[in-house]
């Protein structure tokens, strides 16, 4: 039913938006298709990945920040926090912010915003005409690093992703606006986890050395992940944090951005 | 249901295990005799358990019931020092490496909480292997950061258990120092002792080198490779050396519980200078007495007990020796207290020990003893194998340049003594020289022994090198002189009082 409401205040939203100025329009960059593959399997063998086609989509070029989303909440009361259904976000949804419609301090709007549930995340990108990406267009913008499509097989690629993870999460995220990879796309390690629409199909196991076992072979990825590959076990991790949580669950280190499918520009 | 998540409601993981435990719980209780260890249910009022940091252990259970024990654990990511100048990014249960000591009782049934900080950025569980059930716990307590996970078991078996994460990476979270101790104590408890101590090893990978310093991040490649930069007990060069050192006083009862992390290496667990009395090996119920060295695997431990008797620092390694001299594997056990003389004496000799000639270069010697058999022994020959034994038999005390050690060992280079006696040098190796001397101004006061293992050949070709070295004034030192002397009755040089 929430769900409802906010298709039907997205036009609302752009018009505020609009009236807000230019500071506050997402950037949509076009992501152009491309054959890849992905860490998890795809195709036929659930053990085996194959290169799968990835189609064409638009991917903002940053995060959600703050700001953007302290726009959402006002113009959308029932996504505040103390007003969002429990069902929808757990306890700690905003739980950084001043009050409900105030930022933790002025520095804060162009900081990604984080404690947000995927139901959050997903009406928010509805509201601006948009989706969460698919783990597969995720996992394919940010392959990449500045110059090349996919820069997975580069150390120095995954050394710049794992001294993120190294940091605990005990100060706010950087702002956003890093440097674009070779897409235009902007802050995809380094800054926060992000939500992806089909989180909830990338089941791993709690327990990792289960992987094996026939019982889990239902989750896909399962296989995968029973040998970490030296060069994917960086992006596996955002794959085991991804799969601890339900989709009413927020974290300190964990935001969002949307996409809009085949490069639709607004 | 007993999975409590914050609006848990839409939580497959927890509806799962939720209808699980519905579903199975009645179905195993049913009709079937208890298992062993199974004291029936708890008694009295739940218990929250009293974890403790290493090395302490937390005190004996001292209670005959089985209880509901209340643990909760909290999993932080933090930033500590590995080693004096290099920190480390840890991931750990309770704040430290290993993690929070837990300590039970068998028949005792433990509800379990699983904490993830919220300022964590990773998604963390807990596999006991105290626990008798699938993933000894791993797939119930699978927790996002900023979110608690519950359990619960029955402590069916008694002795000491590794617990570690076991999220995906998992030998990356072990790696970061996810483990920790669990003692499941016997209903009676475990026969007193004067000290308990928790120490536990865990291999360490880093991109920099040994005591490389600034932050260290971890290096994947060197941990698949099991090439490890550190080797540590309890997470930390010094952990538990200088004041940290674990104490305890001459004749008293010392236990250890030795974990072992991992996440590759098995430990050869050895305490230098004491035997333990009894190891209960692998953690079991079996125990093995008057041990050197015991083997510790990854993911296993071992309780080892011994009676303190000669005070001093006993130095706990793995016995795989470079991890305890190269890779940082030691700590310290101080004992304190009157020495007994009866068992140890402590030094009772410090001799110079003449070693062999081995490793000098002895083509020189064979030359001239050739050259000796053969009637022709040249001056030069004499020089060279001279040079040869000398560096392997009297650098040791005189130095290779001949200059001594002022005050303790005479100076052979520019020595009146020798000069002005160059025979009276033959009786000196022969017989050694004892009490004062004065040489080049210097008096001292020392012992040469005899030189008793060199033959004749080889005492005169280190005499004629001495002679015609370091400004000394030449001449050549004949096999037959030494011989005569060694024949002639013992006259020792110049022996004063001793």
């Amino acid at each position: 039913m929430a769900l409802e409401i906010v298709r039907r205040a997205t036009r609302i939203v752009v018009c505020a938006a609009a009236a807000c100025g230019t500071a506050m329009a997402a950037d949509f960059i076009t992501v152009p298709g491309g054959r890849f593959a992905s860490v998890l399997p795809q195709g036929p063998v659930p053990t085996v990945s194959v290169p799968v086609e990835v189609a064409a989509f638009a991917m903002r070029a940053t995060p959600v920040t703050a700001g953007e989303f302290l726009a959402f909440v006002r113009a959308h009361p029932e996504w505040q926090r103390g007003r969002a259904p429990a069902i929808f976000a757990d306890r700690r949804y905003l739980v950084d912010w001043r009050s409900p419609v105030l930022l933790a301090d002025g520095g804060a709007a162009d900081r990604p915003v984080i404690n947000v549930s995927w139901f959050a995340a997903r009406a928010y990108c509805e509201s601006e005409r948009a989706r969460l990406p698919t783990w597969l267009e995720w996992e394919y913008t940010a392959a990449a690093d500045e110059t090349r499509r996919d820069a997975r097989a580069d150390p120095q690629w995954r050394r710049r992703i794992l001294s993120w993870y190294e940091r605990p999460a005990t100060t706010s995220p950087p702002r956003v606006g890093g440097a674009p990879n070779v897409f235009g796309v902007s802050d995809l390690h380094g800054v926060v986890w992000e939500w992806v629409d089909d989180f909830n199909a990338l089941f791993i196991a709690g327990d990792s050395r289960v992987q094996g076992d026939p019982d889990t072979a239902k989750f896909c990825g399962a296989g995968a992940l029973s040998v970490i590959d030296r060069d994917s076990y960086a992006v596996l991790m955002r794959i085991a944090l991804l799969s601890s949580l339900s989709a009413a669950d927020t974290t300190g280190s964990l935001g969002f951005r949307c996409v809009r499918p085949g490069g639709e520009r607004p | 249901m007993n999975v409590a998540r914050s609006a848990g409601i839409l939580d497959a993981h927890a509806t799962r295990i939720g209808l699980a435990a519905m579903l199975c719980a009645p179905l195993l209780s049913f009709g079937a005799q208890p298992a062993a260890g199974d004291f029936g249910p708890p008694r009295g009022a739940p218990i929250h358990a009293v974890l403790t940091s290493p090395p302490n252990v937390p005190p004996p259970v001292a209670r005959n019931r089985p209880a509901k024990v209340i643990v909760t654990l909290e999993v932080v990511e933090k930033e500590m020092p590995i080693s004096e100048g290099v920190t480390y990014t840890f991931w750990t249960f309770g704040g430290t490496v290993p993690g929070s000591f837990i300590r039970v009782r068998q028949g005792d049934t433990v509800e379990f909480h699983l904490k993830n900080h919220p300022d964590n950025k990773m998604p963390h569980n807990i596999d006991l292997h105290g626990v008798t059930g699938p993933g000894g716990g791993a797939a119930s307590s699978f927790t996002a950061p900023g979110h608690e996970s519950q359990f619960t078991f029955k402590a069916l078996n008694e002795g000491i258990y590794v617990y570690h994460c076991a999220t995906a990476p998992v030998g990356m979270h072990v790696a970061n120092g996810m483990y920790g101790l669990m003692l499941v104590e016997p209903p009676r408890g475990l026969p007193k002792v004067d000290h308990e101590y928790y120490v536990m090893q865990g291999d360490f990978y880093t991109t920099g080198k040994y005591r490389e310093k600034g932050a260290q991040p971890f290096d994947m490649e060197k941990a698949i490779d099991e090439r490890p930069t550190y080797v540590l007990f309890n997470g930390a060069e010094g952990a538990l050396t200088g004041d940290k050192a674990m104490k305890a006083k001459v004749n008293e009862t010392v236990r250890l519980f030795v974990g072992n992390g991992g996440p590759n290496l098995v430990s050869s667990f050895h305490v230098i200078g004491a035997i333990f009395d009894k190891v209960r090996f692998e953690g079991g119920t079996n125990f093995q007495t008057n041990v050197q060295t015991t083997l510790i695997p990854a993911g296993g431990a071992a309780i080892a007990e011994f009676r303190t008797r000669v005070p001093g620092s006993y130095v706990l390694v793995d016995h795989s020796i470079f991890r305890a001299f190269n890779k940082g594997a030691l700590a310290i056990l101080k004992v304190d207290g009157e020495p007994d003389k009866a068992i140890y004496s402590g030094k009772e000799l410090d001799s110079v020990y003449l070693g062999d000639r081995a490793g000098a270069n002895l083509n020189a010697v064979t030359r001239a003893t050739a050259s000796s058999a053969a009637g022709t022994l040249s001056l030069d020959d004499q020089v060279h194998a001279g040079q040869a034994l000398f560096a392997g038999t009297c650098s040791v005390c005189h130095q290779g340049n001949g200059a001594g050690l002022p005050g303790v060992f005479p100076p052979l280079a520019k020595s009146d003594f020798l000069g002005a006696d160059t025979r009276r040098a033959i009786g000196v190796v022969l017989h050694g020289l004892s009490g004062k001397v004065t040489v080049n101004g210097q008096e001292y006061h020392s012992v040469m022994p005899p030189m008793t293992q060199l033959n004749d050949d080889e005492v005169a070709n280190i005499l004629t090198y001495v002679l015609n070295s370091w400004g000394n004034p030449g001449g050549r030192i004949s096999i037959d002189e030494v011989k005569q002397q060694r024949a002639a009755p013992t006259a020792p040089a110049k022996a004063s009082e001793h």
